[in-house]
């Protein structure tokens, strides 16, 4: 049974407590032992650090001024990451729960007990019995660990990751448009663009450092269009600024491809020589007129018109787009429709023209190759196409036939718990109490488990649903590699042990495999010995690292995958000889007709709802909402509201209200900015059990993608009465600074 | 030092990495000198860096009856030195930009001094190393200028004081100084709607945070 009985001893034990001081605090006078050049633990942007080690103990950074992506540049989030090394709240030894109370065990009865249980759940009910949940801020090694643990250590179908929230919609597009998942270009084309539409990309909170990019692009006398329902830092910034309805992306895009069309700005060389299918989109799109685009998104005719025209007439663009697009039951096709411009405009395979997804976690696309997702296998090959898998399994030593069939989505798996057929689970590097939709019924799943382990280095809300929690370590503690949001694949290095007895992941799950007599297929004793495998087990596929080596990354400041030899040094930008990864090396278009959201406001649900993310927070914030400096800066929740809204409901800026969807309700204060559309209202969505915005987001998935549907629901907004005011936090986003630092 | 501070408000996305790192020089002990503001959160998601601007002619060190705050050959404004320095607040509540805070725990005034301890070794100051965006940039004139679309202003006109700074504001405008009535509201202030809820908690944290400008 996993339920939480003790929750608020619980937090007492561990967290989320505040921390905001380095090791023995500040200190002027400290002897640095090393400086260990490392990279960020947060986003894909992965910029380079280095960290300050004294005593075994990361007592700061110093910006890495060589790293070329960032040159010394970091967020927030960056700047305090260290923070998280020594926090007090850190998990310093397994914990075995009894009696609703987490109790300190040894490794040796953890592990036992883990590997125990597990034989018994798979014994009394089938392999599949079992289900893995992994991630995508692990390093690469671990990723392929987790998908070769899950079908060989286990032997289940059951495994998903968290990018299953975050990548798969673009990754889904990509490969059918390109037969491949890779952003196409690299950042440094960037600038060399002279219009660039990012869509549904709010890179100012979500990827700060990439707006040193966007940023030298306008120096160079570039443009901006931005598409977004809110007015956020980066739509402030651009030139042009489509305020769209959430939800209504494909009628946007499919509106300025009818302009680019219409004024005859096609490539129709490129699209007769590289593509296919180009007369089915442009049969779609010829409906979409500015004027029926607008009427379904919201934005003005005239600005679809000018955003086709800008970008239709200039030589050289590039278009990104990020998860606003992509958390839709729409998903892929919204992301197909931003590609079918692309197509048509030929602006693909050269210097500053181009495509790219902006991926989340810091090894969102790395965590994308090889083979942790449900039909994965390594090197971006297809768990259902018998070739990859008999190549697979010769690596892994197996016999085909032995190798399980593709799994479920993690949306999925989490119906299944509750249908009774995953009774055990492990997971790590994730936490679905905050960040998958519909939190109540998430709760029910985990709560029904006969078996549930996690591996974490904080106690995150997952975690404390589980009967075992194995401490895990931070990414200054092991080394490995991450690829970023261009396919960059760089090293993560250690700079001090770990903690207590925390261990590196790759050491609990191959103990796990040791246990459950599968051992022989784990003989790795390091994270370099997983990634000699992982290269031969990628080889020939999409993504083949074959050729790329921990000395390699160093030397070239990193390698951009394909790399298939020794003597390759990478693959910067895609395309270039505009062949495509299908048989026949075409590209596809796709026609793409507008659906609305699988939830559109109606008399009783009348706003439109979506989520997000704040610069200070990262993801479920089980790392970030401990860190002192960042929690000032925002630490809750809070929904924006456009003042005629705001003045018809009769709420003042700063009131508590109740926010209600058909899913469940929440109060959060209120946020009044002219920022955000009438028709629509936000809330990030960091933070856990009442806080969560995700009590109220709807779990439809994209039938293609498995993506749930965060960026649109329905709900409605109701006043409440003063005496019904929980006590939280005063500081909201939107203080002063002066403010914020006098809380401290 | 050939090299200063420009300050690029326009690109400035609010996240206050400046202000983390700023406290990680190892002379700031934990404390941040530099403030990121929402200009009117209610209207636009619009936020503005403040650091020293480094005067010409310090106000500050103008009003500091113990004359604890000094200039050095470069042009940096330093912090009030601490045996000098009588807690007065004079440079606090002097300084037409607001920069200077008093630490009361260390009974202390403490302010930006663009990192001296980095600049002197060659090295950038935190804020403008960790700027995701070039809102606050460090370098020599001609290197960054020249990349800009924008105009650096180190001119400030606070109603009858001008001030020259060794900091350039970079601005989208054709102006030469910068200009600030004697309410201390900017020209041409877009006019609140008074349709618009009253009382926000913004304006009012500002006006909180202004009684104490304190550490």
């Amino acid at each position: 049974m996993s339920k939480v009985e003790n929750l608020e001893k619980i937090i007492e034990q561990f967290g989320p407590h505040l921390h905001d001081a380095p090791h023995e605090g500040w200190k002027s006078d400290r002897v640095i032992d090393k400086i260990v050049p490392t990279h960020c633990p947060y986003c894909a942007v992965q910029c380079g650090m280095n960290l300050l080690v004294s005593e075994n103990h990361v007592v700061g950074f110093e910006p890495r001024y060589d790293f070329p992506v960032n040159e010394g540049r970091l967020c927030p989030k960056g700047v305090t990451a260290y923070l998280q090394t020594h926090h007090p709240d850190r998990l310093l030894y397994p914990l075995v729960k009894r009696n609703g109370n987490f109790e300190r065990a040894s490794w040796d009865e953890a592990l036992d007990l883990v590997a125990t249980r597990f034989k018994e759940i798979q014994e009394k009910y089938g392999k599949d019995a079992v289900g893995l949940y992994s991630g995508s801020s692990l390093t690469t090694e671990k990723t392929y660990l987790m998908g070769k643990f899950a079908r060989v250590g286990l032997q289940t179908r059951y495994i998903d990751y968290n990018g299953r929230l975050c990548m798969v919609s673009a990754a889904a597009g990509n490969n059918k448009a390109f037969g491949i998942d890779r952003a196409a270009n690299p950042w440094h084309d960037i600038p060399l663009a002279e219009v660039l539409i990012l869509a549904g990309a709010n890179c100012a909170e979500t990827f700060p450092v990439l707006n040193k990019f966007l940023w030298q692009q306008r120096d160079n006398g570039g443009v901006w269009i931005v598409i977004d329902p809110r007015e956020t830092p980066t739509a402030r910034q651009g030139d042009l600024h489509l305020q769209l309805k959430p939800g209504t992306d494909v009628a946007v895009a499919n509106g300025m491809l009818n302009v680019i069309v219409r004024e005859n700005l096609i490539d129709e060389e490129f699209i007769r020589n590289h593509t296919n299918d180009w007369d089915a989109a442009r049969a779609v799109v010829e409906k979409f007129t500015p004027d029926v685009a607008a009427q379904i998104s919201g934005v003005p005719a005239e600005k679809i018109v000018q955003a086709g025209l800008l970008y239709g007439r200039a030589k050289t663009g590039m278009i990104m787009h990020a998860r606003g697009i992509e958390h839709h039951t729409n998903g892929v096709n919204n992301v197909l429709s931003y590609i079918n411009i692309v197509l048509a405009t030929g602006k693909i395979g050269a210097p500053g023209r181009g495509y790219g997804t902006i991926t989340g976690q810091g090894n969102g696309q790395g965590g994308r190759e090889h083979g942790q997702k449900a039909d994965q296998l390594p090197g971006q090959r297809s768990i259902m196409n018998p070739e990859h898998r008999k190549y697979v399994a010769s690596v892994w030593g197996i016999d085909e036939s032995e190798l399980p069939q593709a799994g479920v989505s993690v949306v999925e798996m989490f119906q299944k718990m509750r249908e009774g057929e995953i009774k055990g689970f492990l997971s790590l590097c994730n936490n679905g109490m905050v960040s998958l939709p519909d939190t109540n019924r998430i709760r029910q799943s985990l709560e029904g488990l006969e078996f549930n382990v996690n591996i974490d280095f904080f106690m995150s809300e997952a975690s404390r649903y589980a009967d075992v929690v194995l401490p895990g370590t931070t990414w200054a503690e092991d080394e490995g590699v991450t690829a970023n949001s261009e396919a960059r694949v760089v090293k993560i290095n250690k700079a001090i042990d770990p903690p207590g007895e925390a261990r590196p992941d790759w050491w609990i799950v191959i103990e796990l495999a040791k246990r459950l007599g599968r051992g022989q297929y784990f003989n790795f004793n390091s994270p370099r010995e997983i990634f000699d495998e992982l290269r031969v087990a990628s080889k020939g596929g999409n993504a083949d690292y074959y050729g790329i080596s921990y000395e390699k990354i160093e030397r070239q400041y990193g390698v951009m995958w394909p790399c298939p030899t020794e003597e390759h040094t990478g693959t910067p930008r895609l395309f270039e000889d505009k062949r495509f990864y299908h048989p026949d090396k075409k590209a596809k278009f796709h026609a793409i007709e507008y659906n609305p959201p699988a939830e559109v406001p109606d008399a009783e649900f009348p706003l439109a709802l979506t989520s997000g993310r704040v610069v200070y927070q990262y993801l479920s914030g089980n790392q970030t909402r401990r860190i002192g400096f960042l929690v000032q800066q925002c630490p809750e929740p809070y929904v924006e509201i456009h003042p005629e809204t705001a003045m018809k409901l009769k709420i003042n800026d700063g009131e508590r209200v109740k926010v209600v969807s058909r899913r469940g309700e929440g109060v959060f204060p209120a946020l009044i900015v002219r920022t955000i559309r009438p028709d629509t209202i936000f809330i990030p969505y960091h933070w856990g059990e009442q806080l969560a915005a995700n009590q109220l987001t709807n779990p439809a998935l994209d039938p293609t993608s498995k993506i749930p549907e965060y960026k649109a629901c329905a709900a409605r907004i109701e006043k409440i009465h003063a005496r019904e005011l929980p006590i939280l936090g005063k500081g909201r986003k939107g203080a002063s600074q002066s403010e914020v630092q006098r809380g401290k | 030092m050939q090299e200063t501070m420009f300050i690029d408000p326009q690109r400035c996305i609010g996240c206050r990495s400046c202000v983390a790192a700023c406290r990680e020089c190892s002379t700031h002990k934990g404390y941040s000198m530099i403030f990121v503001d929402y200009i009117d959160r209610a209207e636009t998601t619009a936020t503005m860096p403040t650091v020293c601007m480094h005067c010409a002619e310090p106000t500050c060190a103008l009003v500091c009856p113990a004359d604890a705050i000094k200039m050095n050959e470069d042009g940096v404004v330093m912090s009030a030195l601490k045996p000098r320095c009588l807690d007065c607040r004079n440079c606090v509540n002097a300084c037409p930009f607001g920069v200077p805070k008093y630490n009361s725990e260390m009974h202390l005034q403490m302010k930006c001094d663009m990192c001296y301890d980095r600049t002197s070794e060659g090295l950038k100051p935190m804020c403008a190393s960790v700027c995701p965006t070039g809102a606050i940039s460090f370098g020599k004139y001609q290197d960054i200028v020249p990349l800009r679309r924008t105009k650096p202003v180190n001119a400030h006109v606070f109603g009858n004081q001008r001030v020259e700074t060794k900091v350039y504001l970079m601005l989208p405008t054709d102006a030469d100084e910068v200009t600030v009535d004697g309410c201390g509201v900017f020209e041409g202030r877009v006019a609140v709607d008074k349709a618009q809820p009253t009382e926000s908690w913004i304006d009012t944290q500002v006006e909180e945070s202004d009684k104490s400008n304190e550490f």
